[in-house]
């Protein structure tokens, strides 16, 4: 684990420039560039704001801006899109740089981090994008923004561990590549980023427990739509989860590394 | 010291799980058994001391390209050690892993990274991998409008930017123009001179005699033969024409002068007697003038009836470069069906065009232009006799080409 460690530490300039090279051809060869990394989830916002305000009620208690339905969609696509982009990437990583793992000795843990890195880079961007528009419809976020970095450190080790996992499995069993982004979508759905927590029946409310992403978008909402702290323990417990994931995905990573290339 | 390599029965093998769980399972019990071991390399052993240059030759599928792997560490043995001191480079696919839209000075970076440099450092190198690349404003382009002869300088450019302890290099450099081809050669060899170790793959037997201190032969996944480039480069000749040849047997031995004899074949026609002459006194020679007028005579015995035979010979030079070679083939000489007990006499004349030196005659008795469908007998340094330069002006080379000089001389022109 240490050699690991040491490994991607010798090799923190390749992750920085890699991360570099990777946001600089975002922008080389389309017009908008990288711009499209927030378009993306902001046309979504901008769908689901137009469709569902109408169908549900948009007014959310407590909050008097009009747009507070739309200030809440973008707080939770915020934290979700820094999960989903780690996760569905380290998904296929490996095998996407397979070409070079097999030519070149070098650390192979370095990957992940450099999914890490360009992830949190774009989702800065998306978090300005954000608080410009909430500028726009007049809605100040408060002191509560002093959160975001242990928000964002929770959903990086959830993801972390989540997308290692099967991004290593994936190299041995292709199916999982196939698989992962369907649950995903489930994932998206069982959380409430879309809807409110209360409009699930009470006696399904208590499987929600099982899903450790839910005190993390409410953790966004709460602080990017509320000013209000997070939920600290619900966030420590899925820390929690995240550290074990991670931990079993590095277990899992060792193991499988002396294989990993011949299978590429 | 840096630069050591010691590889001690390395083994690698592809397992079959017969199913991935299996495979899986056995990271984490040792009680779970593959159910079929496939070995592609095994019980191979060797060392590369600091400074040594090492040449890996062997027919495809020799377990080449997994040994230089296993050596670079992008794949991990089944079984055995392998000790290194020092930074290792490898040259083994250039160009791989470029970003086609970024430019070559960016992926220059990017691949001297992979390779563990710190951006200082790369910085601090730049500019003579720009120089030494020679490709002009193209540096400062998209690598997707480079031909692949311009990606490939770059490559070689950064892969030599930092002097290795250990270099390994996979025929990397048949690729790119005969210029840039000369430069890289005169790169590793500058690296050699500087105590680099050099591990070189090739095809280019040629190139493995010039580089090499040491040849290793692979076959079928282990080490065949490992000694001096003119002792395995022709035992591998050898064995390929084996290959070819059921009943053929090797002889190996080395003359007193130096020069290795390597006879193979599988005896139909033998060569009973070969020696050289003067034309004009048909008196046996061991050392020949330039520009004399000489003649191999060569008795060949037939054992068995043969459709028909060809014979081929070849000079070479010390190093073992051909300097001439021919068969009987291309000049429409085939002789039609021997028959058993037949002796025939060959007489080949010729000028003595060569430089002064030591050269080698190995006559090949086959049945086509090659020798790898019937090779009745192969010999390597048969023959060997030496040209000095009694007559003539000094020269050196390998060739007496009569060069001249011719002077003139004038006034400058002013304009």
């Amino acid at each position: 684990m240490l050699g690991m460690l040491s490994g991607a530490w010798r090799y923190r300039y390749f992750i920085v420039s890699s991360v570099r090279t990777e946001l600089r051809t975002k922008f080389i060869r389309s017009r908008l560039g990288g711009l499209w990394m927030i378009l993306n989830p902001l046309a979504q916002v901008l769908i689901f704001a137009f469709i569902l305000s109408a169908v549900l009620s948009a007014k959310l208690p407590g909050i008097n801006n009009r747009y507070a339905y739309a200030i809440y969609l973008m707080a939770g696509t915020l934290g979700w899109s820094l999960f989903t982009e780690i996760v569905t990437r380290c998904l296929t990583v490996f095998i996407d740089n397979g070409n070079i793992l097999k030519k070149l000795a070098f650390p192979k843990i370095a990957l992940p981090l450099v999914v890490i890195g360009s992830a949190l880079v774009n989702n800065l961007l998306l978090l300005a994008a954000i608080l410009a528009i909430f500028g726009v419809l007049g809605h100040m976020p408060s002191t509560a923004l002093l959160w975001l970095p242990m928000l964002m450190i929770v959903g990086i080790t959830l993801a972390i561990g989540v997308g290692l996992f099967f991004g290593v499995l994936n190299v041995f069993l292709r199916d999982v590549g196939q698989v992962v982004p369907v649950l995903m979508q489930f994932l998206f759905w069982f959380t409430p980023i879309v809807y409110m927590v209360k409009i699930i029946p009470e006696q399904y409310r208590g499987w929600l427990i099982l899903n450790p992403l839910i005190p993390l978008i409410t953790g966004y909402q709460n602080v990017l739509l509320y000013d209000r702290m997070p939920d600290l323990i619900g966030l420590g417990v899925t820390f929690l989860v995240g550290i074990i994931f991670s931990v079993i995905a590095l277990v899992l990573f060792r193991k499988a590394s002396p294989e990993m290339v011949d299978q590429l | 010291m840096s630069g050591e390599l010691q590889v001690r029965n390395l083994g690698k093998s592809y397992r079959q799980w017969g199913g991935e769980l299996r495979r899986m399972a056995s990271w984490f019990s040792p009680q779970i058994l593959p159910m079929e071991e496939h070995w592609v390399l095994r019980n191979v052993s060797f060392v590369v001391r600091p400074g040594e240059s090492i040449g890996i030759i062997g027919q495809n599928g020799a377990g080449k390209s997994t040994l230089l792997k296993l050596i670079t560490k992008t794949t991990q043995p089944t079984e055995g050690e392998l000790f290194m001191s020092g930074r290792v480079a490898a040259i083994l696919e250039l160009g791989m892993g470029f970003n086609p839209d970024m430019t070559g000075r960016q992926n220059a970076f990017h691949s001297a990274g992979l390779m563990g440099y710190s951006h200082a450092d790369i910085q601090n190198v730049m500019s003579e991998i720009e120089i030494f690349a020679e490709i002009g404003e193209y540096f400062d382009q998209p690598v997707r409008t480079y031909s692949s002869g311009m990606q490939m300088r770059v490559a070689f450019s950064v892969a030599t930017a930092f002097r290795p302890d250990l270099l390994i290099i996979d025929e990397a450099l048949s690729v790119g123009d005969s210029y840039f081809q000369h430069k890289s050669f005169d790169r590793i060899r500058q690296f050699r001179e500087q105590g680099v170790s050099i591990i070189f793959v090739s095809h280019s037997l040629g190139d493995v005699r010039t580089l090499c201190d040491r040849v290793i032969l692979m076959d079928k996944g282990s080490l065949l033969r490992d000694g001096p480039p003119d002792e395995v480069v022709d035992y591998y000749n050898a064995l390929v024409a084996e290959k070819e040849n059921a009943k053929m047997t090797v002889e190996q031995r080395r003359e007193k002068n130096g020069w290795l004899m390597t006879r193979s074949g599988s005896g139909e026609a033998r060569v009973a007697d070969l020696r050289i002459v003067d034309v004009a006194t048909e008196s046996e020679l061991a050392v020949v003038r330039v520009g004399q007028q000489v003649e191999l005579q060569l008795k060949v015995a037939v054992r068995d009836d043969l459709p028909r035979l060809v014979l081929g010979y070849m000079i070479r030079d010390k190093q073992g470069h051909v300097i001439w070679g021919s068969n009987t083939w291309h000049t429409s000489q085939v002789v039609e069906h021997p028959r058993a007990g037949e002796v025939i006499q060959f007489r080949l004349p010729f000028t003595c065009n060569l430089g002064p030196g030591s050269y080698s005659v190995s006559p090949a008795l086959v049945s086509s232009d090659t020798h790898l469908s019937d090779n009745y007998e192969w010999v390597d340094n048969l023959l060997v006799f030496d040209v000095v330069n009694v007559d003539r002006n000094f020269f050196i080379g390998s060739n007496s080409l009569d060069a001249r000089f011719v002077i003139e001389r004038g006034q400058e022109q002013a304009n």
